[in-house]
């Protein structure tokens, strides 16, 4: 309350400025930026694969080009790098999700380990089939 | 002042005066370390034994008001469920909430929040008419129909959510945690029939889509209502939404 006179504009009250360096203030804050940071790297995967499938499309002559630039130095780097991005992205997001989605069946809710056993069977599942389609 | 002791524990306060400071300064009371004794506690001691300028809210000492909020070595805590002893040998740095304006010393100005609030409706909203509820009508709720909101419904609108949450700090048009929260918990409430009514408030820009997952409102609840789930379920509500209202016609949304 107010004293009498005084209004909320006479507060003067002190704004403190936020630092580009705030994340860098809690682990936790870290671990949420290098989570976004993942959504780049997933990307560049996407961007890869498009490349290898544009190439394989071309000509055989375009597919031997591509796994040339492909095992140059600097892209194996990357490739690996955006690997360990990649793992983070799905174990973080994998890890929010039972947060994220109530599964009620009539009053029994569901519990999260059970979500999440699901997404790691459905990704082994994926990756074996994958490994099964590139290996035929 | 003496140093501080095995039987005492050093505070470093964050001091504003808004008559005569331009920015907060820490000012070091040394008070005295009991295993009992919390935050509040101290900064009490300080206010009646040290220095009776010193300003701060509290109310019941005991989690349910949601007054004492302040940050305590940098992370957001009801001061009387903090202990001393915790942070024994010290220094214990007490600044007040952070992402909102200081008004004095400890003291933040939540107006903020108070208009945000009333904006998300969190009252039952009946579909017949403009009063809530009928007082004399019983309106039966279950168990299982109770246990679906309750953790919602314990916010004590304490603003630890809001000070922990970096989007709200960049963004301060974001409706904000405890907000959304309270949202879900009358969306989820079986008399309940105002989903329609909060979808529009929340699926705006400052709403629900404002919120990246950063999670830290739900670490630093002392109530353990979690507003992270709240705002992400309330994100597959209002995406569900808007592709009904594409798809169906009126009647079947």
């Amino acid at each position: 309350m107010s004293p009498s006179g005084g209004t909320p504009t006479d507060l003067r009250p002190y704004r403190p400025r936020i630092s580009t360096w705030w994340w860098t203030r809690k682990r936790s804050y870290i671990v949420f930026v290098l989570r976004e940071l993942s959504s780049v790297f997933i990307a560049w995967f996407v961007v890869f694969l498009v490349l290898l499938v544009y190439a394989i499309g071309q000509s055989e002559a375009a597919y031997r080009t591509f796994l040339d630039w492909a095992s140059s130095p600097w892209v194996i780097a990357l490739n690996v790098l955006s690997l360990v991005f990649v793992l983070l992205h799905t174990v973080t997001w994998f890890a929010l999700t039972p947060q994220a989605m109530e599964v009620r069946i009539d009053d029994w809710k569901v519990p999260g380990f059970h979500i999440l056993a699901g997404q790691y069977t459905g990704l082994v599942v994926v990756s074996l089939f994958v490994l099964w389609l590139v290996t035929l | 002042m003496t140093s501080s002791t095995a039987d005492t524990i050093r505070l470093r306060v964050s001091r504003y005066r808004p008559e005569t400071d331009s920015a907060p300064h820490f000012d070091e009371y040394d008070v005295p370390l009991r295993k009992e004794w919390t935050v509040l506690d101290g900064l009490n001691h300080v206010k009646n034994e040290v220095d009776t300028t010193l300003s701060f809210r509290w109310s019941c000492r005991m989690g349910i008001c949601g007054s004492c909020g302040m940050t305590v070595d940098g992370e957001p805590k009801l001061t009387c469920g903090t202990f001393l002893s915790d942070y024994a040998p010290g220094p214990v740095t007490v600044e007040p909430l952070a992402n909102f304006p200081v008004a004095r010393d400890l003291v933040v100005d939540i107006t903020d929040f108070l208009q945000k609030l009333p904006r998300v409706s969190p009252w039952i909203i009946r579909p017949d008419e403009h009063r809530n509820v009928e007082p004399e009508v019983e309106y039966l709720q279950t168990p299982g129909q109770l246990d679906v909101y309750r953790q919602f419904s314990m916010c004590i609108n304490c603003m630890l959510c809001y000070s922990a949450c970096p989007v709200y700090g960049l963004d301060p048009e974001f409706i904000g945690p405890a907000a959304i929260a309270l949202a879900e918990r009358y969306d989820l409430d079986s008399r309940d029939h105002g989903t329609s009514q909060r979808i529009d408030v929340l699926g705006a820009h400052d709403g629900v889509w404002a919120c990246t997952f950063v999670g830290e409102c739900t670490k630093v609840c002392p109530k353990h209502v979690d507003p992270a789930s709240a705002i992400q379920r309330y994100k597959l509500k209002t995406a569900l939404h808007t592709v009904k209202a594409f798809l169906l016609p009126r009647g079947a949304r």
